[in-house]
Parts: structure tokens; sequence; C-alpha cells
């Protein structure tokens, strides 16, 4: 029984399963019905960021009514302390923070990709120098370090985007290593580079394809996380200029729409926010989930994975490489 | 490895963990447009003398390694981490009172989040696949989704009536040292009641989903066919078992958690204007007080260090296999 050998070094679970047809994000869809439901919960975000802003009834500027109107047939969700039309904001605010989002965790994702494989490919004195510098990112608190660089920066969507991506791609650094250290070691690989193979058609033509599900389903849970900070920078005034959902909180919060009973001015993007987040939760778990049952870092949170001591990470990692 | 080697290598790396924060925090107060004088000496109303003694401190007109050198003595050795633009009073005390009145909140909604945690992941994995599994989870993951603010407005919506929803008395009434009557006791614990609850709300969710799969795995090893087979009591075989090798997974990441929680206290801290180190932050970004958020910076990462390195102690007690 391979029982120190982790699954994932012998092929994706989905290469092992009888193929049904399809490709294997169709077959993630058909085994797992919470993928999708996070995926038609983020498709419609998704929309409503695309054609929203054309189909909004006013103007998420300029006031188009009385202060903290409550829902009527001419305001569906209300408007906020300026006048505001409540559902309009959320049709373009959504589209903010999902760029936010997506390309926060694109920067994350090139990052901390670019670092895991080259970290995992070439070992050595590289790979140790790159895992200790992520050691110590993992243990710095982004939120804080963010709060700190969107200060001193001043923010701007660049800015905001930058600084979330920057500061998300540890994690991701750490799994793509762990993956690609393993696969540079299989036996097709090792005959490619007899065989004469460059450094860079073995990563591009045989790593790559490998490692890309598991470091989509990495990219997927830091949108989450991305669009999380966003609200969060936005709750500190130092977030994007202009309206997404976390300034939409910020903004229900400075004019005290709690005490004022204006409950339709905060809920919609929290509620957003959240769907949002467990939309990519989980597409997230379900395709960790399908690629490898045993690699077990879905059963936990997102968050719980990012506060793993380097010690444990590293036990983990001595283990993998010992199988 | 032995025991010794495990713990002096871990505290290597908590103390270059420290001194790379300190440096980054250096240098990114640097890279601020305008020269460092003004930066950090441009306290409102500040005499030219107070103004000259921080020039002259930080070398503020120095060349930048020697404002380094200068930056790292005074931290390390004078506990001088400059002086505060609201009020011109120096950091490193403000800091200290405010960093109470985090820890204070951070350890009770902490402790409510452990509790609610433990007993829902518990009886998740207990009553595995069955209804109440499939609500305590859900649940978990809601709660575990939302914004952290946003629950804390949802929860000042709703309590408003019945409970303090902002601050302390006042600022002087601090966590620790507020005095011993009944009647500030009583003022605290109200006052705290919304933000612990809002801090537990954000954490018991993963709590929750790492307690339950613990659980699920160590119901699954051999030792507890085992003693199935020895015929133990079904009660015995989950406490003293199961529940009693799950506890590790999650008192480390309790641990591992902590730091985080005091810096994810931030937002906690805006909503219900309590008077802590996230409230600290919050006022420096908003008047730019450069020399408040470069020490609230660097008092949050330490506390994260700190809390890192006694669950790497923590782990290392309860599982020796880790070094073998």
């Amino acid at each position: 029984m391979k029982t120190v050998e982790p699954a994932i070094a012998e092929g994706t679970a989905l290469e092992a399963r009888p193929s049904k047809g399809g490709s294997p994000v169709v077959q993630v869809l058909r085994e797992r019905k919470s993928a999708l439901l996070g995926l038609f919960i983020v498709g419609f975000f998704v929309l409503v960021a695309v054609i929203g802003p054309s189909l909004a009834p006013y103007s998420p500027n300029v006031p188009s009514g009385p202060v903290y109107a409550a829902p009527s047939a001419h305001h569906v969700l209300g408007t906020d302390g300026s006048g505001v039309d409540v559902l309009s904001e959320m049709m373009y605010g959504g589209r903010t923070s999902l760029i936010v989002g997506f390309a926060a965790a694109l920067v994350a994702m090139i990052v901390g990709g670019g670092i895991g494989v080259l970290a995992g490919y070439s070992g050595g004195a590289t790979d140790v120098g790159l895992m200790r510098m992520t050691d110590y990112f993992l243990v710095i608190p982004d939120l804080v370090l963010m709060i700190v660089i969107a200060t001193v920066f001043g923010p701007s969507l660049s800015h905001v985007i930058l600084v979330i991506g920057l500061l998300l791609w540890t994690t991701t650094a750490r799994i793509v290593r762990s993956q690609v250290k393993s696969i540079r070691e299989r036996v097709y690989v090792r005959r490619a580079r007899s065989l004469g193979a460059s450094h860079r058609r073995i990563v591009v033509q045989h790593i790559l394809p490998q490692v890309a599900p598991l470091l989509i389903a990495t990219t997927v849970l830091t949108i989450a996380y991305a669009i999380f900070d966003e609200s969060a920078l936005a709750f500190l005034g130092v977030g994007v200029p202009g309206i997404s959902w976390g300034t939409m909180l910020e903004h229900a919060f400075e004019r005290t729409a709690m005490t004022e009973g204006a409950w339709w001015a905060f809920v919609p993007p929290g509620l957003a926010i959240g769907l949002v987040v467990i939309g990519c939760y989980l597409m997230g778990q379900a395709i960790e989930d399908a690629l490898n049952p045993r690699l077990r870092v879905a059963h936990l949170s997102i968050r719980t994975w990012r506060v793993r001591s380097p010690q444990t990470v590293t036990d983990e990692l001595a283990k993998d490489e010992a199988g | 490895m032995h025991r010794a080697d495990y713990v002096i290598k871990r505290i290597a790396f908590a103390l270059i963990t420290v001194f790379v924060a300190i440096t980054i925090n250096f240098i990114l107060f640097r890279a601020l447009p305008g020269s460092a004088v003004s930066n950090f000496s441009r306290a409102p109303h500040a005499s030219p003398e107070l103004r000259a003694t921080l020039t002259h401190e930080f070398g503020l007109d120095q060349p930048l390694w020697k404002q380094y050198v200068l930056y790292l003595d005074q931290l390390i050795v004078h506990r001088n981490m400059g002086v505060s633009f609201a009020d011109n009073q120096p950091v490193t005390t403000e800091l200290a009172g405010k960093l109470k009145n985090t820890l204070g909140m951070v350890f009770v909604g902490t402790l409510f989040a452990i509790v609610i945690g433990i007993v829902t992941g518990f009886v998740s994995a207990w009553r595995r696949s069955g209804v109440v599994d499939h609500v305590s989870t859900n649940t978990a993951i809601v709660f575990y989704a939302l914004p952290t603010q946003f629950i804390g407005m949802m929860l000042i919506f709703l309590f408003a009536k019945y409970l303090p929803t902002a601050g302390m008395r006042n600022e002087v009434n601090t966590f620790f040292s507020g005095g011993s009557t009944w009647s500030s006791i009583k003022d605290i614990g109200l006052h705290m009641m919304l933000p612990a609850i809002t801090l537990a709300l954000t954490l018991f969710g993963e709590y929750t989903l790492v307690v339950r799969s613990a659980m699920l795995e160590t119901l699954g090893e051999d030792y507890v066919l085992t003693a199935r087979a020895k015929g133990l009591p079904q009660r015995r075989i989950v406490v003293s078992h199961a529940l009693r090798n799950a506890m590790l997974p999650i008192v480390t990441l309790v641990a591992l958690s902590l730091g985080f929680i005091v810096a994810g206290a931030i937002l906690v801290e805006i909503v219900f204007s309590w008077p802590g180190i996230g409230q600290a932050v919050y006022e420096a970004v908003a008047t730019r007080d450069y020399p408040m958020l470069q020490g609230a910076f660097l008092v949050l990462t330490l506390s994260v260090v700190f809390f890192n390195f006694i669950a790497d102690l923590l782990y290392f007690k309860l599982d020796p296999r880790i070094t073998e």
C-alpha cells in the first residue's frame, strides 16, 4: 500500500477515475453539486458586474431620492445615506469589487506560481532561499501590512490590486513548490531530461500542465480572500476610489445606517461579499477535492491553511519528499 | 534533533522575522514622498525643540543607512518609536495602553469562538452527514464568509437598544487597570459584549470545520477501531480516544490564529470604537500619523510572531514526533 506517497504524485484522481467523457472541468461539476452551486453564484455576480451597469435604474453617484428611503417600487433596495439608489450602487460596485478580487488573485497566481515553480524546480540554495523568504512573509499579518502600504502609497485601483495581490502569494507559492518538487522526480520528466529537453521545455510542457489545476484551485480561493481584503481596506478609508461593495459598507457605517434602521444600506453589500466568498470557497474546495481527496487542505478553510506554522508545512513537505 | 535544538531554531526564526518586520517598517516609511524630517517631526503644534530632538534622535537629516542604524538603536535600546502627531505623546506609551484593551477583547472573543467551535465541530463529527451536521457546517461556512465589519454592523442594528455599541465609557478606563469596583467590571463587561461576540462569530466557523475534520480523522484511526473491538463504551472511545487526539490540531490552530486575530480585530475595534490598537491604526490612517502607524504595525507584527513562537513550542510539547 502506498501510504507515504501522496496520491497526487501518481497522477490526479481525475485521471485515475474511469472517464465519463468531457473535460476535467465538466467532470468536477458533474460529481460535486457544491461546485455547481459555487459556479452558479460566482457566475451570477460576474454577469451582473458585466451587464449590470447598463441595467442600473439610476446613477451610482447622484442622489435620486430622499436619504435612507426604504425599499419601494422606485428604489427596489432603497437609498443610502446620501439618497443614492442602493441597487444601482450594488451593480456598479460589484464590478469594482470583482475586478479587484480577480486581478489581485491573478497577481498572486503569477507571483506565487512563479516563485513556487522556480523554487521547486531549481531546488538547492534557490529553493531554500525562496522558501525562507516565504516563511517570513507568511508570518507578517497581511491586513496590517496592506493598510500601511495603501496609506503610504495612496489609494488607487491599481495600488489596491497590487497591494492585495503581492501579499497573498505565499500560500500559492508553498503549494505549487511542493507539487513541482514531486513532479520533477517522476519518470517521464527524468526521461525527457535525459533525452536532452531544455529546462524551459520541461517546465512548460511537462510541469505546468500538471500544476495548473491545483494552481487554479488556489487562485479561486485567493479571489475570495482578495474581495474580503478589499472591503477591509475600504473600511479604513484606503480602498479603491469610487464605489465598491467595501466602500458601500463604509459609507453606511459612517452615516450610522445601523441606528437609523436603514438595513438596506449595508445588508446587500455585506451579503454579496459573503455569497461571492462562499461561491469561490465551494468551487476551490471542489476542485481540490476532485484533484486529490487525500490532500486534506480542502477540508480546512482558506484561513486555516494560511496560518499553518512554517514548521508544520516543512514537515509535510519532508514527508512528501520521503515518499 | 534534540529538544534544545528545536527551541533554538524556533527562537532564531522568530528573531529573524522580527528583524525582517522592523526593516520592512523602516523602508516603507522612508519611501514616503517628502523628506523624513517633515514626515516624522511635523507634529502639529510641536515646539522647535521637539522637532530638533526628533531630528537628532532619529538622524532624520542623515543619510539613509545612518537613519536605519539610529532607528534600530532607538527602537531596541531606548524603546522609542517617535512621537504621535495627534497629541505629541510618545508612541510607545500610547500603544502599551491600547494593546491591553485589544488583548482583553481578543481574549474573551477567542474564548467564545473556541467554545462554540469545539461544541459544534464535535457534534457535527459525531452526527456526521446527519441534519445536525449539515446545519452546523453550513452555518459555520456562512459566518466564515461574511465580512467582519458587516457582522459587527448587523449586531449594532439588532442589539443597539439592549447593549452599548460604542467603546468604553472613557478611555482611561482600560481593561486591566480600570479599577476593581463591581460597577467598573460590569461596565467593561457590557461594553465588551458586542465586540467580543462579533469576533467570536467571525472566528468560530473556522474552528468548527477544523474540529470536525480532526475528529473525523481520529475516528477513522486504527486505535479507535481497536478500542471499539475491545468493547469500550462509545462515550469513552469518543472522549478519551478520538477527542483527545483531535485536540492537537485545534490547540495549534488557536495559538497560531491568535496573532492574526489581534490584527483582524482592527475591523471589530473600528465598528465599536473600541480603544485598542486597531482603533489607533484607523485614526493614524485618517490623520496620516506616520509614527503611530509605524508603531502599531510593529506591535501587531510582534504579537503575531510571538504567538507563532508559542504555537510552535506548544505543538512540540503536544506532539514530540515532529522532531523525529
